[in-house]
């Protein structure tokens, strides 16, 4: 091994490449460049053999020569670059061997890497694409390119046919459109791969299939049986295969999807079965019923993993949707008794404590725990349990009142733990105040939890991640990735590569800058002011005075959820003024909006029998074409979701 | 760009070690990477792992590990493909690829990694550039010999049955010697077929995917060129109809860049010059309908007294292949509930075994004829399964837990899409006289087939 330079070998490097006989010949001299890697003195003896391994015959010696050039110029450290070097490497871009051109462009790319690294102009790029086959008809056209590249897109080599989306993805950032169409071509290579004998290539898809989902949730829909896992499947496969079908449930395919995920939850993986489990409860959020449904019946097993995480996923479903309490309420009782994990308590005494107008014995369940307080040894579930006795408290003082008075003392006396302690004596003087006071802190209205199903699911456009595509941070995940980011920015031992890392995030980020920067001050921001309050009269009388200004048709889908959807345009300041009831045919709805102008919007919304299309009509008290455009583009995304969450 | 490249054997022994880039702490590197795999929980995926400012990405194959660095943030999809790239190859030159074939071949190995990689970057992989580079030998632990039988699964001989995998084709180095013209020109063609099945509790079938693949070994002189002939009733796509019959229907089909399709719409004719050593010639896919019965087909019955804990499974698993062929090494594999503690087990002939272990039952059978059927009845105690007792006996719900069953199993001989090769010629006689020997098999094996209960 030559690279950790001892002294001979050094010794024998420097002759080597002084050797004219070496020099000619081309293999023994392609055999002594390829070796110099790293090795301090040989600087000086290197230039002038690479300077003319550029210019050989040899297409195998080029190939070297061009990358010795990289190797050189590491070598020197970060010395200016060679200007002439440069100049050599360009123009060899136009070789005859397309390995040589690779390297060129691979050795361009590090030598120029303060610089940002090579810089393509449009005749390099033309003389590049023109390499890949075909010649450009037209000069400069976007699609002409992509008809070029089209080819890749068929390959039987995936890394080639997700290189080629990824180009696509990134050339067609302002048509969306063709992104979604090339998607919709990758589908097939990606299930292929998803389905791949080797399991790491199949990691690695099932990862974009993820990320793709993010933006497009229907994508995979009709293909959710590639995704049901098999037994004899590692376990990182199985989770994420999990997750995709989480995410592409629809109408369609929720039984069999839901049916599928059941017999996941009685595998003998217990981390497998839980993960199932908890995507069960994930997709409760959308369809309630038939999820609460399979989770009850996996009570009946009475197994303490499987008890414990479906208890939790309760918890997170009676917050979220509130309409499925009663029947947790009635699937509760007697799953105390297998439950013996901190989290699964924790989650079993806060359903308790919050609703226990739905058990009727709820505290006597509490009285269990709070009797074994003392031999409790996590200090989470201890404070769970002290806010759960005093909201019993309550509502139910006369079963409650004792029991609440021994364990406030057991807190406050002796009890070790400062956090619990604290909370105990923090609950003591609140309850000195009165109980009126009590009521007014822990029963005041909390927050709408139905509006976390709108922000789950924000949308996420295909290019905020389309410069992650095919590369790691899809199979890291993105949470992930940003904490090893961070790590390599304040760590600064690698030599040379968070170098090149910030550089080029640097430039990632510039760029997004300016282009923000560009667009703010030549349109004016759409500010709908929140809570605007019309009368109907009021309303009527304006939509009459004013003629239509904008009209447009939206694709829709099945019927209307009022609730959601004045829900969604509350979000973002748009105000239900009437609804028709729910089924009515036509359907319609009035809407308001004021922007921080003054300038008011009033919308109908008109779903033709049929429930296939949504008119939207359009007055605006004041003749502002720009703002307009603006209020109209937050109305259809909103729309768009609420059409989208349903289908 | 890659900073190391190197291969692990299963016990975490490196048996390769390179480095490109010189950036980097040197052979520990593989060390820590074994030991971040070994340390790994469960759930987390080890295709890529990160310590101390390097990517470590690899594959398994063949009990070895394929392992890389990166610092840089690059394709996933490239350098997997590379890595299985390095496989073949590695295989083709050293005859398999093994812990033991490595070994002897350190030399030659890394002769490989310096022509595919430079500085980190790809080269060539391609077995004709590579070619001309090469000068080390491989060195093959015995003589080949055809006739060897421990060696070489023998296609279609029925005293090898064990031997009958699906990547079996001969092993030894492409490249076995560049002077003795005696060694016979052979080529291998395989069709295999990975069948990925879901049925219902009631029988009818959920999910059928065939994901196909044509796969040939050569050992001829690079330049020959070779006709592969398909069915003639192939059709690519739903609406494509061909002959008279169903015809032989797959979704989607991919071929190797190298391959010429000129004759492929006119008579199904593949046309290739393969390099010698291992090429994909084609894939395909089907799902969904297949134009035979499924394989295998199982009716069990379940018989559950809560009140005693007794289980009772009786499975009759029937096979649909024409009488004539004949299904091997099937095991199946069904989940039980927890606390299954005996088992008793009355099977229909005494080559099967069946026995407890992780959890589930495993029935072992060595061979089914195609039309025949076999049954096995299994009885268990499960104490631990304390149902509601007012429910009293049930005879009919089977409990939680129990099943989905899966079965393994190959097909040798059978394809189940259908497709058959017609036949393979080569159109110029290559420079020695021997007549060349053309080996074509077909098998199906099973990738997943899961039956609910």
């Amino acid at each position: 091994m030559p690279y950790f330079g001892s002294e001979d070998v050094v010794k024998e490097l420097k002759k080597a490449l002084c050797n004219p006989h070496i020099q000619a010949d081309r293999l023994r001299y392609r055999n002594v460049i390829q070796r110099v890697i790293r090795l301090p003195g040989v600087q000086e003896y290197i230039q002038q053999p690479i300077l003319s391994g550029l210019r050989d015959k040899a297409s195998y010696v080029r190939r070297v020569a061009v990358l010795g050039c990289a190797k050189m110029h590491n070598l020197h450290g970060d010395s200016e670059v060679d200007g002439a070097l440069v100049h050599e490497l360009y123009s060899l871009l136009r070789d005859q061997d397309p390995i040589v051109v690779v390297n060129c462009l691979r050795s361009l790319e590090e030598i120029l890497k303060h610089e940002g690294g090579v810089v393509i102009n449009k005749p390099i790029a033309h003389h590049l694409l023109n390499r890949f086959g075909c010649l450009i008809p037209n000069e400069e056209e976007l699609f002409d390119i992509l008809n070029l590249l089209d080819s890749f897109l068929k390959s039987s080599s995936p890394g080639v046919v997700i290189g080629a989306t990824k180009l696509f993805l990134i050339l067609a950032k302002k048509f969306p459109h063709v992104q979604t169409d090339v998607l919709v071509r990758v589908k097939g290579p990606l299930l292929a791969a998803c389905s791949s004998e080797s399991r790491e290539l199949c990691f690695v898809a099932l990862c974009h299939v993820r990320q793709i989902l993010h933006s497009l949730p229907g994508h995979f829909s009709s293909h959710y049986k590639k995704f049901f896992c098999s037994y004899w499947e590692p376990h990182y496969i199985k989770l994420q295969k999990v997750e995709v079908l989480c995410e592409l449930v629809n109408d369609e395919n929720v039984q069999q999807v839901l049916e599928e995920l059941r017999g996941y939850c009685t595998d003998v993986s217990v981390d497998f079965a839980q993960a199932s489990i908890f995507a069960i409860g994930n997709i409760a959020r959308t369809y309630t019923d038939q999820c609460v449904q399979i989770l009850t019946e996996l009570l009946g097993l009475r197994q303490e993993h499987i008890t414990t995480v479906v208890v939790q996923t309760f918890r997170d479903l009676v917050w979220l949707c509130p309409q499925c309490t009663e029947a947790v309420c009635q699937a509760l009782p007697g799953c105390e008794e297998n439950i013996q994990d901190n989290e699964g308590r924790q989650a079993l005494i806060w359903i308790l404590g919050n609703h226990e107008e739905g058990i009727p014995n709820a505290p006597y369940v509490l009285e269990d725990f709070a009797e074994n307080a003392k031999s409790e040894t996590f200090p989470a579930v201890k404070m769970e349990l002290l806010t759960a006795l005093l909201r019993l408290f309550l509502s139910r003082p006369a079963e409650c009142q004792d029991m609440l008075g021994r364990l406030l003392y057991y807190c406050i006396e002796e009890e070790k733990d400062m956090a619990v302690r604290d909370r105990g004596l923090f609950y003591y003087r609140l309850l000195l105040l009165g109980i009126d006071d009590v009521k007014r802190i822990l029963c005041s209205p909390k927050s709408d939890p139905s509006l976390g199903l709108l922000e789950d699911q924000p949308e996420r456009p295909v290019n905020s991640w389309a410069s992650d595509f095919n590369t790691l941070v899809p199979v890291y995940g993105k949470a992930h990735w940003a904490t090893i980011f961070k790590h390599q920015g304040t760590d600064h031992c690698g030599p040379e590569l968070p170098h090149t890392n910030f550089s080029y995030a640097r430039q990632l980020i510039s760029e997004e800058n300016k282009e923000r920067v560009q667009e703010l001050p030549d349109s004016e921001a759409l500010m709908l002011i929140p809570n605007c309050q019309f009368t109907a009269e009021y309303f009527e009388k304006t939509w009459l005075s004013l003629e239509v200004a904008h009209q447009q048709i939206l694709p829709w889908q099945g019927e209307v959820h009022p609730d959601t959807l004045q829900m969604a345009l509350q979000v973002v300041n748009i105000q239900t003024i009437a609804m028709s009831r729910v089924g009515a045919q036509p359907w319609k709805a009035y809407l308001s909006a004021q922007d921080a102008t003054g300038c008011l919007f009033l919308t109908e919304l008109l779903l033709e029998p049929g429930n296939s299309k949504m008119q939207i009509s359009v007055k605006q008290s004041e003749t502002r074409t720009e703002i307009l455009s603006r209020f109209i583009s937050v109305l259809e995304t909103v729309i768009g979701t609420i059409g989208d969450m349903k289908s | 760009m890659i900073s190391q490249f190197f291969i692990l054997s299963s016990k975490g022994d490196p048996l390769i070690y390179k480095d490109f880039r010189g950036d980097s702490g040197g052979r520990d590197v593989a060390e820590l990477f074994y030991r971040k795999l070994m340390g790994l929980p469960g759930d987390e995926s080890p295709v890529v792992m990160y310590h101390d400012d390097r990517h470590f990405i690899h594959i398994r194959h063949s009990g070895l590990y394929l392992v890389a660095t990166t610092s840089k943030n690059i394709s996933p999809f490239s350098l997997l493909e590379l890595l299985s790239r390095l496989a073949t190859l590695l295989g083709d030159y050293c005859g398999s690829l093994s812990e033991g074939t490595i070994s002897r071949n350190v030399a030659l190995v890394y002769e490989l990694l310096d022509e595919v990689l430079d500085y980190g970057y790809i080269q060539t992989t391609s077995t004709e550039m590579l070619r001309n580079f090469i000068q080390t030998e491989a060195v093959v632990s015995k003589p080949f010999s055809l006739f060897d039988l421990s060696s070489v699964g023998l296609f279609g001989a029925e005293t090898q049955q064990s031997k009958v995998a699906p990547s079996s084709a001969a092993s030894r180095p492409v490249l076995s010697s560049r002077s003795d013209q005696s060694q016979k020109n052979e080529v291998f063609l395989d069709v295999v077929e990975r069948l990925s099945v879901l049925i219902a509790a009631n029988g009818s079938p959920l999910k059928v995917d065939v994901q196909g693949e044509l796969r040939l070994k050569s050992f001829l002189p690079s330049g020959s060129e070779m006709r592969i002939g398909l069915t003639e009733e192939f059709c690519v796509g739903k609406s494509e109809l061909r002959g008279y019959g169903p015809g032989i229907r797959v979704d989607e089909v991919s071929f190797h860049s190298s391959v010429n399709l000129d004759e492929f719409e006119s008579h199904r004719i593949l046309r290739l010059q393969p390099p010698q050593g291992e090429l994909t010639v084609m894939r395909y896919q089907l799902s969904d309908d297949l134009p035979s019965p499924l394989p295998f087909r199982l009716f069990p019955s379940v018989q559950w007294d809560r009140g005693s804990g007794r289980l009772q499974v009786y499975l009759k698993l029937r096979c649909d292949l024409p009488p004539k062929s004949q299904a091997v090494n099937i095991r199946l594999h069904l989940p039980l509930p927890r606390g299954v503690v005996s088992l008793s087990q009355e099977l229909s002939s005494p080559e099967q075994k069946a026995d407890l272990g992780e959890g589930a039952l495993h029935w072992n059978l060595p061979r089914i004829q195609g039309g025949s059927q076999l049954s096995g009845l299994f009885q268990m105690d499960v104490p631990s399964l304390p149902g509601p007792p007012d429910h009293g006996p049930s005879t009919s719900a089977p409990p939680l837990g129990l099943g989905p069953a899966s079965l393994s199993f190959e097909l040798p001989r059978h394809t189940c899409s259908g497709l058959q090769v017609r036949f393979l010629r080569l159109t110029c006689r290559p420079s020695g006289n021997t007549n060349p020997h053309k080996w074509v098999r077909h098998l199906s094996h099973s990738d997943a087939y899961v039956i609910r209960i």
